[in-house]
């Protein structure tokens, strides 16, 4: 085995759907530690979350999957906590208790209460049993139930980001969803003025930009 | 009598037989969180099982604290003085000194970290992950969807037959991917011998399953299985919801 081959297999890997934001959280946490990775699309639209390959990885059938030697982890949270501790450069927690919890919190503000909400297999109930009309507004309405949240957690401690003037866990989890709610659920973002901010500042880091779904390997062509 | 309520009924029977003893042990220890400390207070509601996760934790961790009852059904969570604490007015909420967080998942991120004694995140990076991705399915994947806001929701656009049968169609989707997640990594508990995080999420959600969405228990193995192990243990029901100083009975 070359030098070059034994290189690319050690690299880490990410299973990863161009859209998912979930995804998008660990494709910015891996750009900001400056860690390469082969990047391994899922197509969920065409099911190929429930192949028994992709299924023995990760039986839920989501996205993302790191792989990084021998382990493999899944969900978004758990990715995150494990390149945080194994790869410490570019720290994505602050060292002070009260602001980590606070990251943690903004973190399950979008992981719990707006993400699973608009997620596509719920899309597809709502298209299902409601109607395809249902969709768009539904995920509006819980997208900006859980942005009402966020800037009243946030307005008293946010700085150039999130929670000060670093980027940390919470605005990692933050920018994806953003952007899915303004490119995908009209949402309306004047009525977040901070939120708006942050993502004005998300939008000038290349760390971020690269990582959004319309720049991903398995993106549709415009 | 089916072997859907029979199982339940063992439940039932196993709780009530528990609670007996650890009243007849010491009578106080069912109703307080131990000690008042004038350290930690745990706002809390007693039907809540994002508080139970909390209250769990801190039993496991032998940390007194206060309980502070908020009543939801009073709407306790909208006064002045809560929307201090925490403008989403959710609770489990815990003060800790100064330092005040919210959300379950913070919140024990928090206690592991300020208090590592009785750890209940493994050392092992692949089982700390799988803890932490149990934890996620819990709280993500399933609680979530069966919250009482969503499924009025629900109710309103598709009809009130839906209610139960969405809820149970989205914990039996977790459950069984549970199932499938966690059967090489079972022990006694979730992921091996020791009682940790996964555990802390799961408990409370299995209860909830079992004895609000009538869930056939019967058809996770695994899930049983751990669960029994898990209501074996006085701290599992000292802080159960019907233990609590707010319960009503």
């Amino acid at each position: 085995m070359d030098m070059a081959q034994a290189h690319q297999e050690n690299k880490l890997k990410i299973y990863s759907y161009w859209r998912s934001s979930c995804s998008c959280r660990i494709r910015i946490a891996l750009n900001l530690k400056g860690l390469e990775y082969h990047y391994i699309p899922v197509n969920l639209l065409k099911g190929e979350q429930f192949s028994p390959e992709f299924q023995k990885l990760n039986p839920i059938g989501y996205v993302p999957v790191l792989v990084d030697g021998d382990m493999v982890i899944s969900d978004s949270l758990a990715i995150f906590m494990y390149l945080e501790e194994k790869y410490p450069q570019q720290p994505l927690l602050p060292s002070d208790l009260q602001t980590r919890a606070l990251n943690f919190q903004a973190a399950n503000i979008v992981c719990s209460s707006i993400q699973p909400l608009q997620n596509l297999a719920i899309l597809k109930y709502i298209e299902e049993k409601v109607s395809p009309d249902e969709k768009i507004p539904w995920a509006k309405f819980h997208i900006e139930k859980g942005f009402e949240a966020l800037e009243k957690l946030l307005k008293d401690h946010a700085g150039r980001y999130a929670t000060g003037d670093e980027v940390f866990m919470a605005d990692l989890f933050l920018a994806p969803q953003i952007h899915a709610g303004i490119k995908r659920f009209n949402v309306d973002m004047v009525k977040f003025p901070l939120l708006s901010r942050l993502n004005e500042a998300y939008n000038e880091l290349p760390q971020f930009q690269n990582a959004m779904p319309e720049k991903q390997p398995d993106a549709p062509s415009a | 009598m089916t072997h859907r309520r029979a199982f339940y009924f063992k439940f039932q029977q196993h709780r009530t037989q528990l609670k007996l003893e650890l009243e007849t042990r010491n009578p106080m220890a069912a109703k307080d969180g131990g000690d008042v400390s004038s350290k930690i207070a745990l706002y809390s509601y007693w039907q809540s099982s994002c508080s139970w996760r909390v209250r769990f934790a801190l039993k496991l961790k032998g940390i007194p604290y206060e309980y502070k009852a908020v009543n939801l059904g009073k709407g306790e969570q909208f006064t002045p003085e809560f929307e201090k604490l925490n403008p989403l007015h959710k609770v489990p909420v815990l003060v800790d000194g100064d330092v005040v967080v919210s959300d379950s998942y913070a919140i024990l991120l928090y206690l592991e970290e300020k208090y590592p004694q009785r750890a209940l995140l493994p050392a092992d990076p692949q089982r700390k992950a799988l803890n932490l991705q149990v934890a996620s399915i819990v709280s993500s994947s399933i609680q979530p969807l069966h919250m009482l806001s969503i499924l009025k929701l629900l109710e309103e656009k598709v009809g009130p037959q839906e209610r139960l049968l969405f809820a149970q169609t989205n914990i039996e989707k977790g459950f069984l991917a549970l199932e499938k997640l966690l059967k090489d990594f079972v022990g006694k508990y979730a992921t091996g011998e020791e009682v940790y995080m996964a555990d802390v999420f799961l408990a409370p959600q299995i209860a909830a399953a079992i004895e609000r969405f009538k869930i056939d228990m019967s058809k996770f193995p695994t899930l049983s299985r751990i669960y029994e192990s898990l209501n074996a243990l006085p701290e599992f029901l000292a802080t159960s919801p019907e233990n609590q100083p707010d319960a009503l009975h």
